[in-house]
């Protein structure tokens, strides 16, 4: 179970991140929305332990994430970054193959091969597994670094607006993906979304960020209504129900 | 690259550059010997040595600190190494002059030179890296400047000395592979290997470095530990090769560059042995080429340096397009 006890997070003296007391829901997918600048990106990089909280902590199972030998943290607990640029050359596969690191210390098995080939498989990227990252497309290399995180293996698994360039038919694909995954193996998913259908379709749990604090944490087909969405972005927000699926208008 | 392509051709360059090394190191053994065996083999054995153990550890360092700074421009003498050692061989013969320089224990002066160097970078990443920033821009950028500072007060030393002196100077500050002593190549010997048990434990945790900080914490790696120890080794690695044959600047950025390109993305365990192969095929052929086939007296470092920086320039500009 991840934990936040009064975590705080500044920069240059302005509170980005002030969280009293949060529970992430055990399980499921969990999706992070909020306006730009709302803190999430910084609110997953402090649970993954990317940065160092100003504040308070962040705790797996009761233990706080920075106590955590860097390996034994890593096999529980795995995280895809909002960008992903990289100045090294590296091909899909070897990129993949990084998130088996915490598992077999960079000397891979037939088993870490196996479970590579796999997150190529479930993300289509199979064929370019050879191509080097400057010589894929925009999605292309989100998807390979989702395949990464896949391949981690992790009990919790941390995603920073995965959509991030894909299609229609491949964001669609990752969120089934995510979603079958969550509960399949019983993971617990972790997503910031900025498209609020899929976060109706897809999610299980909503937590909603502002300025720095969560303003709600509820189930998904409760949080998506037109109040706490126009509240949130201060925009107009139209929730519908057709056939028992709700649709967000966002256009105006 | 497929990974097993990969491997194999990295195989088979390594197999091509390590009989490229023999043979050339034969050639600069045999040829043109005249008089007494023993006495020949000895000298340019001790050369070839001197050759051997940079040819070791300048690629090797300079692949690390690209790693290290995710930058494969660079090269590590841009924090000032160099320079450090330039001031501390002016320092010496301005305050005692060159005779007294000349009559005192060798191996005393190389202990010395390492120490100074490797207290050097570990004060700038105390100071710079752990206590302040955590960027290693800031630390790289003190270095430069600190460079900077270095090379202008030896110049200054150096017009102040006699013209003499100067000149016994400048031929101690010239790369060239003849003057080691047995004792410092012991020395640097011992370094050289301690970095290589040291890479051969951290190949994968480096290879995970080129994640980047946060990409490489998120897969398990102790950056910060793994980034103070490169760091260490890198600042060790230069220090004895410099202390070795004097300041070396383009030969490795040529030779690893030259690596990248043979076996792009390749892991570390390929990349580093295979710049090593690269650089002593360079340097005992450069030693062959222009000492025993053209008879060239001049400091043969001179001639690498000189040729390496254009060929590192053409190099660049042919990856541009
Ligand atoms: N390194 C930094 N230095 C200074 N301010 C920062 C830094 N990183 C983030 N911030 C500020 O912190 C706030 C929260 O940023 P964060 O990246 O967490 O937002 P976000 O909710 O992920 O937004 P987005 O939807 O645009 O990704 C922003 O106001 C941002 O300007
Ligand atoms: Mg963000």
């Amino acid at each position: 179970m991840i934990e936040i006890e009064n975590l705080r997070k500044s920069y240059a003296g302005l509170p980005v991140v002030d969280i009293p007391a949060l529970t992430m829901p055990q399980g499921g997918v969990t999706a992070i929305i909020g306006p730009n600048g709302a803190g999430k990106s910084t609110l997953l990089s402090l649970i993954g332990r990317l940065e160092t909280p100003g504040g308070g902590g962040v705790f797996l199972d009761g233990e706080n994430v920075r106590s955590f030998r860097s390996t034994d943290l890593a096999k529980r607990l795995a995280m895809l970054k909002q960008d992903n640029s990289l100045t090294a050359r590296l091909t899909v596969a070897d990129l993949v193959a990084f998130g088996r690191f915490p598992h077999c210390n960079g000397r891979p098995t037939d088993r870490d091969r196996a479970k590579v080939s796999e997150a190529l498989e479930l993300v289509r990227m199979t064929e370019l597994k050879d191509r080097f990252l400057d010589e894929l497309s925009g999605g292309q290399r989100q998807r390979a670094f989702i395949a990464m995180v896949l391949a981690q293996d992790t009990e919790y698994a941390l995603f920073d607006e995965p959509l991030n360039s894909l299609d229609i038919s491949h964001a669609v694909a990752v969120m089934r993906l995510l979603h079958s995954v969550a509960r399949t193996m019983g993971k617990t998913i972790v997503v910031v979304l900025h498209d609020l259908n899929f976060v109706a379709r897809y999610a299980d749990h909503v937590i909603a960020m502002k300025a720095g604090r969560v303003v709600e944490t509820a189930p998904a087909s409760h949080a998506i209504r037109e109040d706490l969405l126009k509240q949130l972005y201060d925009t107009d927000v139209a929730v519908s129900t057709r056939d028992g699926r709700t649709f967000v208008d966002v256009y105006g | 690259m497929n990974p097993v392509a990969r491997v194999t051709r990295a195989r088979m360059l390594m197999g091509l550059a390590a009989a490229e090394c023999i043979v050339l190191a034969v050639g600069l053994l045999t040829i043109n010997a005249v008089g007494d065996w023993g006495f020949v083999l000895s000298l340019r054995g001790s050369k070839l040595v001197t050759i051997a153990l940079v040819a070791w550890a300048i690629p090797f360092s300079t692949v690390l600190f690209h790693t290290l700074s995710n930058n494969q421009i660079l090269t590590p003498s841009i924090m000032g190494f160099d320079a450090l050692f330039v001031l501390v061989q002016t320092l010496g013969v301005f305050i005692l002059g060159s005779v007294q320089v000349s009559i005192l224990d060798p191996h005393l002066v190389f202990a010395g030179e390492l120490v100074v160097m490797s207290a050097f970078s570990m004060a700038l990443y105390w100071l710079l890296y752990a206590r302040m920033s955590h960027a290693i821009e800031v630390l790289l950028l003190v270095g430069i400047i600190c460079g900077v500072l270095f090379r202008s007060v030896a110049g200054l030393l150096q017009r102040l000395i006699d013209p003499g002196e100067f000149l016994v100077l400048q031929d101690r500050l010239f790369a060239s592979f003849n003057s080691a002593s047995s004792g410092e190549q012991a020395c640097a010997a011992l370094i050289i290997c301690l970095s290589t048990l040291w890479a051969w434990v951290r190949f994968p945790s480096l290879d995970a470095m080129l994640l980047g900080r946060s990409g490489a914490v998120a897969v398990g790696v102790n950056y910060d530990r793994i980034a103070k120890e490169t760091f260490l080794i890198v600042t060790l690695q230069v220090a004895a090769a410099t202390a070795l044959v004097g300041p070396i600047t383009f030969f490795g950025l040529l030779v690893v560059h030259l690596t990248y390109r043979l076996l792009p993305g390749a892991p570390h365990r390929l990349t580093i042995p295979l710049s090593v192969l690269i650089g002593g095929t360079l340097l005992i052929g450069a030693q062959v080429i222009l000492e025993r086939l053209l008879g060239f007296l001049g400091t043969v470092g001179m001639v690498v340096e000189f040729i390496g920086g254009i060929a590192f320039i053409l190099l660049l500009i042919g990856s541009r397009k």
